[in-house]
């Protein structure tokens, strides 16, 4: 195969996903509800119980919705990657599945190319999640705007690679519940999205650790550094190997006959 | 474009589905894969199509491991799955053309056969309908033009006629035969259905998943001293007639 077909089969998976979000338009707005929610509602209710000091990457004191955001990004990255995910190897994917396991291109590649694509759609969200932040006060500098993009496409990756696998291996989580109790809600308390780990270390050192070795800890603190132009090597490095290690497990060790892909019972006849 | 199936056999944890299979089918022809409900067709689908992973046996494509040669398989093989598999949201032209990215061919490229296909199956004036408008016969053909895109040798249907009224079972088939012809297309239509038969069809009759009889559907019926199909397929799996 050529380079020009790898490129057209990458637009085309691309395309067909910014042309479903566009027939789906009134999910991707009320998916938004949930992280505004958490900013609007929660973040009021706790700003006063919570107080954070001046930690990096923030040069000042700052107000707990400003610190929740990144982690609100992530939130919104993992809601959307998970269902994405799901969505592959249970339901509303599934022909389009059968279709993209046809092409003679890689698989590693058709999947990859498609989780990039789920997150394409998660970053706009993002995005627009950001823009209605700012009218609330949240106003990183106006180049964090472009820095976050990397931490955020990787962060996609990574969640849209990890859905993969657990859709793929784990059958016991392939109703959406099932994953958002045991994968979503660990994944997003035990980190430091909503709290800075040094209190979390205050609280519980063992805590504090199982919140180290998340790796959507590392996935928020890239988003966080970015937002505000800094660098953090040990978050950005993390996350990065973190979504290769976990998209080559995911789309290496991908079998169609384990998901309903092949027939909507999941065995053929 | 010939193919060939080598002793393939397969199953479901412990579970046989498929014995020990073996057949080719012949450049150019259009083979009826006949089998009950639960007979392994499907498996047999899943497999040619890479969905499945070989177990054991070989399946040969123009003489070439689809094991160890998988994309230019792929490349070959246009595939109409039982079950749905457009984007109802899109429109069918919108359908085609991801089939093609997925291909690896560019738009121009999908335009220029996109539009020779909606022709052919007679799609033009639907082509820019969201699918989900369309009834059963007409996404039928949707599905048949996106396989046939990348213009591949051989065609595989894995049911195709399911859901649909009796008026566009035939036409689909008579379609589908016509294509044969035209395109010196080899196909492999998998059904229950003796009606989609005809008698100088290659007729392949899967039961239980083995193999039961392999050749053209006169002389099955000859070998089995029966004058019809239904009658000769009611004889080798005991099932009544469909």
């Amino acid at each position: 195969m050529t380079l020009a077909q790898y490129w057209h089969c990458f637009v085309g998976i691309q395309v067909r996903e910014w042309l479903r979000f566009w027939q789906q338009r009134t999910r991707f707005f009320s998916a938004l509800v949930r992280p505004l929610l958490w900013l609007v509602v929660f973040a009021a209710g706790f700003r006063a119980v919570l107080g954070v000091s001046i930690i990096p990457p923030y040069d000042t004191y700052i107000t707990y919705e400003t610190y929740i955001a990144p982690g609100l990004c992530g939130m919104i990255i993992l809601f959307n990657s998970m269902q994405g995910a799901l969505s592959m190897v249970y339901d509303r994917e599934l022909g389009s599945m059968r279709v993209l396991l046809m092409s003679p291109l890689p698989r590693p590649f058709l999947l990859v190319t498609k989780l990039l694509a789920m997150g394409m759609v998660s970053m706009a969200q993002v995005y627009l999640f950001l823009l209605i932040a700012r009218l609330l006060d949240v106003e990183p500098p106006d180049w964090g705007y472009l820095a976050v993009l990397p931490a955020l496409l990787l962060t996609s990756l990574m969640l849209g690679a990890l859905g993969l696998l657990i859709a793929t291996w784990i059958k016991q989580l392939e109703n959406f519940a099932g994953v958002m109790n045991f994968v979503i809600f660990p994944m997003f308390f035990l980190s430091s999205a909503l709290y800075p780990l040094w209190r979390m270390k205050e609280a519980s050192p063992w805590l504090y650790w199982i919140c180290q070795f998340n790796p959507f800890t590392h996935a928020v603190e890239a988003i966080r550094f970015a937002l505000y132009l800094q660098w953090n090597p040990q978050a950005f490095g993390i996350t990065v190997l973190v979504a290769v290690v976990l998209a080559v497990l995911a789309t290496a060790g991908f079998r169609p006959q384990r998901t309903r892909i092949l027939s909507s019972g999941g065995k053929a006849g | 474009m010939s193919f060939e199936a080598r002793q393939i056999s397969f199953q479901y944890g412990s579970k046989p589905v498929l014995k020990e299979v073996s057949f080719t089918l012949a450049s150019g022809r259009f083979h009826a894969l006949l089998g009950p409900n639960g007979a392994g067709k499907s498996t047999l689908f899943g497999l040619m199509t890479r969905l499945l992973a070989l177990q054991t046996g070989e399946l040969l494509l123009n003489g070439q491991s689809l094991r160890k040669q998988p994309a230019e398989a792929m490349r070959q093989i246009g595939v109409v799955f039982q079950q749905n598999a457009l984007d109802l949201d899109l429109t069918v032209r919108q359908n085609l053309y991801y089939h093609a990215a997925l291909h690896g061919l560019s738009r121009k490229e999908a335009r220029k056969r996109g539009d020779l296909e909606l022709e052919r199956f007679a799609l033009v004036e639907r082509a820019n309908d969201p699918v989900r408008q369309l009834n059963g016969g007409h996404r039928r053909r949707v599905e048949i033009a996106r396989a046939l895109l990348h213009q591949p040798g051989l065609l595989l249907l894995d049911e195709p006629t399911a859901g649909l009224d009796v008026g566009s079972r035939a036409g689909l088939n008579e379609h589908v035969r016509r294509l044969c012809e035209e395109d010196d297309l080899t196909v492999l239509w998998a059904t229950h259905l003796i009606e989609e038969v005809q008698p100088d069809d290659r007729v392949l009759i899967l039961h239980q998943g083995r193999l039961l009889a392999d050749g053209e559907g006169r002389a099955i019926c000859a070998d089995q001293g029966q004058t019809n199909l239904a009658d000769t397929f009611h004889a080798l799996t005991g099932a009544g007639h469909s």
